[in-house]
């Protein structure tokens, strides 16, 4: 694909995003709640078990 | 008629682990760890490196130019970057790049670079020494390291023009591109005691403009080392940003800066807004407030929040690419592209952040560490929140937060993957990545602007590359395919 098909396939496939999030405010409510829950629930999964010594190793030098 | 903006990223990465837990022993392994899976140990050439050089003229007394290391670890990859020690982290130096897509895409391969040497480097160490990295910008305890993004201009841009005209936009694009953080880590910060800020750097910038890169942080850098034909180009090194995470934000940062400085080149800096009174205090405050609602003073009189200068420079942008088509910048589809994402993303944080928790780092980031926040009733200053700040920008696949988070990918993994071995085609890197793929074993010694080989008989020879224009696919393709060794190359490059 060259750069100007795939941009254009970007667009076209946020067009259409767009027009499928047009229900019922409610619903989108619901579902982007239940969304950041899922997620919610992978990042406890991942998460560092013990993030207050992760935390305090991560020491770096100044740099650039 | 503005010239090419030819464009890259530099990113230092934070770095954790290794055998006596030293950075520059770590660091040096990453290095070393990729460059002899590639073959590819090749010396960096100083020549040419002036630092110490101001682009205001006369350097300022109090200000002391950074001292350019030239021991430590250091190889040209063949798609043309550099990657090396710097200090006491490991760097990818992207290759110049053509557009801002295309510098992207090269920034994502870097990052791929970079999980590579990782895996690498820890076959050969126990699980208790793994090293990992990440690409972000501070330690949480006050120690800052960069991602600087470097832009070519005319050398007939007034540089006191540049100052007027970009300061508003160094200190306001934090809200579409800032990596967003937990907490602060500098006094001042401290005092403000934030729960949450839209950029990692902000609160380390103490100055408005200067030579300066690791203390008394200049909201412009004044480095004047073009890596080029000084006679015609200087070298924009911004060192005012944060690494992101979000391709998009990496684009549009790269893309509206672009945007802005072809619009200074062609019409001058009158068309942009009168900059904040207090540049310095500005940054720091518009990083402090996720509400987006403080103003600052400016130059004319007027109060601005950092959405209103965004606005504002999002016409300038806009209005120079209706005018000019701004070509200097990228196709016109890829311009328009920038101007679409860059103007949701602005709408987005101020009307619905949920519309961009896909394109927005720090939008990103904030939503899962308040999530965790309220739904553990944790204190705004909780270690687990650290953590999630932390591992947001952690390379390693199985920890990666912003892997997870649900940004949007403007690149295939393919192509990614291309980057990662092939130099772009449209400048100079090109003839660089390919002499390095070709001939490894005879280069003494590469840097941004030349070549030297080692022929064997003879001195050195060395094939400058004054021109980031030249040096191209277009240019030097035949001339690889009919060189089989490098004699026939400089032969022909003679001819």
């Amino acid at each position: 694909m060259t750069e100007q098909e795939r941009i254009q396939k970007q667009r076209n496939e946020r067009t259409q995003d767009t027009t499928s999030d047009v229900s019922v405010d409610a619903t989108k409510g619901d579902q982007l709640k239940a969304e950041l829950d899922d997620l919610l629930d992978e990042i406890d999964e991942v998460l560092e078990e013990n993030a207050e010594e992760f935390v305090r190793n991560y020491v770096q030098k100044g740099g650039e | 008629m503005a010239i090419a903006k030819v464009l890259g990223i530099e990113t230092e990465y934070g770095i954790a682990g290794g055998p006596d837990m030293d950075p520059i022993t770590a660091s040096s392994i990453i290095v070393n760890a990729y460059a002899q899976q590639g073959r590819t140990r090749i010396n960096w050439d100083f020549h040419g490196e002036t630092p110490e050089l101001d682009a205001r003229g006369l350097p300022g007394l109090t200000s002391f130019a950074p001292v350019v290391e030239t021991h430590l670890a250091n190889t040209v990859l063949t798609n043309g970057a550099r990657l090396y020690v710097d200090h006491a982290h490991p760097e990818y130096s992207s290759p110049e790049c053509r557009s801002p897509l295309e510098a992207t895409l090269y920034d994502v391969a870097g990052e791929e670079v970079m999980r590579r040497a990782m895996v690498v480097a820890n076959e050969s160490l126990d699980a208790a020494h793994a090293i990992t990295l990440y690409k972000n910008n501070s330690d949480g305890k006050g120690n800052s390291y960069g991602t600087h993004e470097n832009y070519l201009l005319s050398r007939d841009v007034d540089f006191s023009n540049v100052i007027r005209a970009m300061v508003p936009h160094f200190v306001s694009r934090q809200v579409i591109v800032g990596a967003g953080k937990v907490g602060a880590e500098t006094d001042h910060g401290q005092d403000a005691d934030p729960a949450f800020q839209l950029s990692q750097r902000a609160e380390f910038f103490e100055e408005v403009v200067g030579l300066e890169t690791t203390l008394k942080r200049p909201i412009i850098n004044t480095r004047d080392e073009p890596h080029s034909d000084a006679e015609r180009f200087r070298r924009l090194h911004v060192i005012i940003g944060d690494a992101n995470l979000s391709q998009t934000a990496t684009f549009v940062k790269l893309g509206s800066t672009a945007l802005l400085l072809a619009a200074l080149e062609d019409e001058g800096p009158d068309l942009f807004p009168s900059a904040p009174r207090h540049p310095v205090r500005a940054v720091r405050s518009y990083s402090l407030d996720v509400s987006l609602k403080t103003v600052e003073i400016c130059e004319d009189g007027k109060w601005r929040s950092a959405w209103d200068f965004q606005d504002q420079l999002w016409h300038v942008a806009s209005d120079y690419a209706l005018r000019t088509g701004a070509s200097a910048v990228a196709t016109p589809d890829e311009v328009a592209f920038v101007l679409s994402q860059w103007r949701e993303m602005l709408d987005g944080v101020r009307d619905d952040t949920e519309s961009v928790a896909d394109r927005v780092d720090w939008v990103a980031k904030w939503r899962i560490v308040s999530g965790i926040r309220d739904r553990h009733d944790l204190s705004d200053h909780d270690a687990r929140l650290r953590a999630i700040d932390l591992q947001y920008h952690d390379l390693r696949p199985e920890k990666s937060l912003a892997q997870r988070v649900g940004l949007r990918s403007l690149l295939q993994n393919d192509e990614v993957r291309e980057a990662v071995h092939n130099p772009p085609a449209t400048t100079r890197a090109y003839f660089r990545g390919q002499c390095v793929a070709r001939f490894p074993d005879q280069i003494a010694a590469a840097n941004w602007d030349s070549v030297v080989f080692d022929v064997g008989d003879g001195p050195l020879q060395r094939v400058p590359m004054m021109d980031p224009l030249r040096g191209t696919a277009a240019l030097t393709k035949d001339l690889f395919e009919l060189s089989s060794t490098v004699g026939e190359l400089l032969e022909a490059l003679d001819r």
